[in-house]
C-alpha cells in the first residue's frame, strides 16, 4: 500500500498505471515490504516526497530515477560511436603534438633542455631574477631526481596552453565582435570554469581510451582555455573607443584595426588571461594523472594510494615550484607587455 | 561666390535610435527633439542641415555641448550614417560610396583630429604620425620621412622616438595634427581638438593652425563650443542648436546681427573691441566716384581695414569726435566715425533677455 495510491485512483488512472504491472522482478525492499503487508513500515514517512521512486510504488508506469541514469548512459553509448568518427580525426593532432613534444622533452639530453628552458625563461621576461630562480629550480628538481617527471609535467603545460591560446584568441576575438556569440557562450565558460575538474573525465573515459594521451588533453585544454577566451574579449571590448574611432577616421580596414589597435591594446589583458590559463592548466594536469597523463601527478597519486607519504608530498613540492616559476616568467612578460603599452 | 563649394550637406537628418528611418515622417511633420525622445524613444540628433564649406576656408561649428556638433562632424566622413540628406565631397555623394570607396575616401580626402588626442599608445610619436601612410600601405622609409617633416613642422624635432604618455597634452595634439598633416588629405575635420588644453597652450595651438593655414590652405571644419575661439579661426561660422542650424556666415556679421536671443547669449560675453574689425563697422565706399567726397573731409587719420576696434579705440585716446579714413593697402575703402563704433560695441539683445 503506497502513499500516492490515493492519487491514482482519484486521477481515474489505476487502469493505465496496472497495465502490464509487475512483471519486472521484485527488488528486495519490495519483497520486503510485500511480506509484511498492511504492517505499519516504520521507516515509512507520513508524507513523503512525490519522487520518481515514490510514485512508482503507486504506479507501476512511473519510471524510477535509476531508469534515468542508465537512459543517459545508454544514449551516451549508442553515440558513442558516432562521436567517435567525428571527434577521433579532430583531436588526433593533439595526441601527436603531446606525444612528440613528450618525446622531445624526454630524449633530449638534460644539459641541452635545461640550458634551452632557462634561456626561455630569459627571453619572456627579461628579468635577471626570474632566469636565476628557474634555474635554480632545475638544479633542485635535478638534484632530488625530480628533473625528469617534471619535464613531463612541463611539457603536457606547453602544448596544453599553446593550444589553448591558438584557440581561445580567435574565440575571444569572435566573442568580442558579436554580442550574440558573447551571451551564448558566457554560460558555457562559466560551466567549463565551476564543473568540478573530475567530472570533465566522466565522458572524454567513454569517448577516448585511456591510453590515449588525448584525452588528458582535452581534459586539461577544456578546463584551461576559459580565461584567455574571456580575457580577449574583455581586452578587446575595453580598447579606447576614440582610438577606434582614429582608426576608422583614418580608413583602416576591418583586419588592419584588428592587427594594428585592438590586438596591441588588448594584449596585456592576453597575457593575463595566458598566465591564469598556465596556472589552470597546471591544476588540472595533476588531476589528469589520474587518467595516465604522466608526471609529477603520478608521484602525487602514487604518494595516496600506496600511502607514501614523503613520495607525495615531495612531488607535490615540485609542482608548487613549478607554479612559481611558470607564475613568476609569465608575470614578468605581462608586467613588460603592460610597460610597453602605457609607457 | 560662384565656386562649388568643396564639401557641402544637403537637408542632412540624423536620428538616433532602431528605428531612425521611420521616425523621419514624425520629424517631417514638425515633432521637435522633447516630444520625439518622449513619445518615440529616438533623439534627434542633427535636423535639416544645409552648409556650404569652401575649398581653403576653416569652417567653425559652435554649438553648446548636446547640440550636434560632434554628430555633424561624423557625418562627413561617414563615422555616422545619416538618416537622410544628402553629403557632397567635390560634388559626389558620400552617404553612397561602398565601403571599398568609403575606405579610400577617408585615407587620402579626410583627416581627423580628436580632441582626447587618440593616438596609439603602443607606438611612437614618429610611428603614430606615420598611422595614416601606414594604412595606404606606403613604404616605411618614404612614410617615416613624410611624418618626420610634419612632426619638425608642428615644433616636435626630438621627439620621434618618445612615446605619447611621455608628452604633455599639447605635445601629444601636436602629435594628432601631424598625423592629420601627414596623410596629405585636402580635409581635415577637427572635433574639439583644443578644448582639453590649459588656455595658454590653447592660444599656442589655435596660432599654429591659423600658420599652417596660411601655408597650406586645407579645408578645414573645425568644432569648438568656445566663441573666443570660434570667432579667432571661422571664415564661415556655423551656430549649432538642438541639432539644427540656427544661424551662419561671416563671424563678424553674426556678432553683429545676432538672428536670435540664443546668439543674443553666446555673443552679448565677449569683448568686442577685440575681435570686431574696422572692416564690419565701417561705412563703405560703394563706387569709386565717392572717392572725391572722402578728399574734402579732413580725417584724424588712416585705419588699416582689417585693424581691431581695441587698437583704435587706443589710438583715439577715447574721443568719441574723430573720423578716420579706412585704407586697404594703399587705396581709401570707406570711412569711420568713432560714435559709429561705440555704437557697435553694445551688444544688442532684443526684448527681455
Ligand atoms: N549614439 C547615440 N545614441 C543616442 N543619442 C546620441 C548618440 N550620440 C549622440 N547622441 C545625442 O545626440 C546629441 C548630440 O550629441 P553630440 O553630437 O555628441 O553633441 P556635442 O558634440 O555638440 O556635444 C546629444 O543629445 C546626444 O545625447
Ligand atoms: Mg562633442
Amino acid at each position: 500500500m503506497a502513499f500516492y495510491d490515493g492519487l491514482f485512483d482519484a486521477l481515474g488512472l489505476r487502469d493505465w498505471c496496472d497495465q502490464d504491472a509487475v512483471v519486472a522482478p521484485m527488488s528486495m525492499a519490495d519483497l520486503l515490504k510485500a511480506n509484511q503487508a498492511d504492517a505499519i513500515d516504520p521507516n515509512a514517512e507520513a508524507f513523503p516526497f512525490p519522487s520518481l521512486d515514490e510514485l512508482h510504488t503507486a504506479c507501476g508506469k512511473i519510471s524510477q530515477t535509476r531508469d534515468f541514469t542508465t537512459g543517459i548512459e545508454d544514449s551516451f553509448l549508442a553515440a558513442r560511436a558516432g562521436l567517435k568518427t567525428v571527434l577521433d580525426p579532430i583531436t588526433q593532432p593533439l595526441s601527436l603534438a603531446l606525444d612528440s613534444t613528450l618525446y622531445v622533452f624526454e630524449t633530449t639530453p638534460w644539459w641541452i633542455i635545461v640550458p634551452l628552458l632557462v634561456a626561455f625563461a630569459w627571453f619572456v621576461s627579461r628579468s635577471k631574477w626570474v632566469t636565476a630562480f628557474v634555474a635554480g629550480s632545475f638544479l633542485f628538481l635535478g638534484a632530488i631526481d625530480h628533473l625528469h617527471v617534471a619535464l613531463q609535467t612541463l611539457s603536457i603545460i606547453f602544448v596544453c596552453t599553446g593550444i589553448s591560446v591558438l584557440l581561445g584568441v580567435p574565440t575571444g576575438i569572435a566573442m568580442s565582435k558579436s554580442n550574440l556569440l558573447q551571451k551564448s557562450m558566457v554560460p558555457i565558460l562559466d560551466l567549463l570554469q565551476t564543473l568540478p575538474t573530475f567530472v570533465y573525465l566522466i565522458p572524454l573515459i567513454f569517448l577516448f581510451s585511456v591510453t590515449e594521451s588525448k584525452l588528458y588533453g582535452i581534459a586539461i585544454i577544456l578546463y584551461a582555455i576559459v580565461p584567455v577566451i574571456r580575457l580577449t574579449d574583455l581586452g578587446i571590448r575595453l580598447v579606447d573607443k576614440d582610438v577606434l574611432e582614429a582608426a576608422d577616421a583614418y580608413g583602416m580596414s576591418a583586419s588592419q584595426r584588428m592587427t594594428k589597435v585592438e590586438l596591441p591594446l588588448a594584449l596585456p589583458n592576453i597575457m593575463a588571461g595566458v598566465n591564469q590559463t598556465i596556472m589552470m592548466s597546471l591544476a588540472m594536469v595533476v588531476i589528469a594523472s589520474l587518467v595516465s597523463a604522466p608526471g609529477l601527478g603520478v608521484l602525487v597519486l602514487r604518494g595516496i594510494r600506496n600511502l607514501e607519504l614523503g613520495v607525495g608530498l615531495v612531488a607535490g613540492f615540485g609542482i608548487v615550484l613549478l607554479a612559481v616559476i611558470l607564475d613568476r616568467t609569465s608575470k614578468a612578460a605581462l608586467s613588460r607587455v603592460d610597460k610597453a603599452s602605457k609607457q | 561666390m560662384t565656386t562649388t563649394p568643396k564639401v557641402s550637406l544637403r537637408g542632412l537628418y540624423k536620428i538616433f535610435g532602431p528605428r531612425d528611418k521611420e521616425m523621419m515622417q514624425h520629424v517631417a511633420a514638425g515633432m521637435g527633439k522633447p516630444e520625439l525622445l518622449e513619445m518615440h524613444r529616438h533623439v534627434l540628433g542633427l535636423q535639416n542641415i544645409n552648409v556650404d564649406m569652401q575649398a581653403g576656408e576653416i569652417t567653425v561649428v559652435m554649438g553648446l555641448s548636446g547640440s550636434g556638433k560632434s554628430t555633424l562632424i561624423r557625418h562627413l566622413n561617414r563615422l555616422i550614417e545619416p538618416t537622410a540628406g544628402e553629403i557632397l565631397l567635390d560634388g559626389v555623394d558620400v552617404t553612397a560610396l561602398s565601403p571599398a570607396d568609403l575606405r579610400k575616401m577617408r585615407q587620402e580626402k579626410m583627416s581627423m583630429v580628436f580632441q582626447k588626442f587618440a593616438l596609439l599608445p603602443h607606438r611612437t610619436v614618429l610611428q603614430n604620425a606615420a598611422m595614416a601612410l601606414e594604412v595606404q600601405n606606403v613604404d616605411t622609409a618614404t612614410r617615416e620621412a613624410e611624418a618626420m617633416k610634419w612632426l619638425h613642422r608642428v615644433g616636435l624635432k626630438g621627439y620621434e622616438n618618445r612615446f605619447p604618455s611621455q608628452l604633455s597634452g599639447g605635445m601629444q595634439q601636436r602629435v594628432g595634427i601631424a598625423r592629420a598633416l601627414t596623410s596629405n588629405s585636402d580635409i581635415m575635420l577637427m572635433d574639439e581638438a583644443f578644448s582639453a588644453l590649459d588656455p595658454l597652450i590653447r592660444t599656442d595651438m589655435q596660432n599654429l593652425l591659423l600658420e599652417l593655414q596660411k601655408e597650406l590652405q586645407k579645408t578645414i571644419v573645425f568644432i569648438t563650443h568656445d566663441l573666443d575661439e570660434a570667432l579667432k579661426i571661422a571664415d564661415h561660422l556655423v551656430i549649432l542648436k538642438d541639432g539644427a542650424v540656427v544661424q551662419q556666415g561671416e563671424p563678424q556679421g553674426i556678432l553683429l546681427n545676432p538672428a536670435d536671443p540664443y546668439i543674443e547669449d553666446f555673443v552679448s560675453d565677449i569683448n568686442r573691441a577685440r575681435v570686431l574689425r574696422v572692416k564690419s563697422v565701417m561705412t563703405p565706399l560703394h563706387d569709386p566716384s565717392m572717392l572725391d567726397k572722402l578728399k574734402g573731409k579732413t580725417f584724424a587719420g588712416d585705419v588699416a581695414i582689417l585693424e581691431n576696434l581695441e587698437s583704435l579705440i587706443a589710438r583715439s585716446e577715447g574721443d568719441t569726435s574723430l573720423h578716420y579714413r579706412v585704407m586697404d593697402g594703399d587705396t581709401p575703402v570707406g570711412e569711420l566715425h568713432m560714435r559709429d563704433l561705440v555704437k557697435a560695441l553694445v551688444p544688442r539683445v532684443s526684448s527681455t533677455a
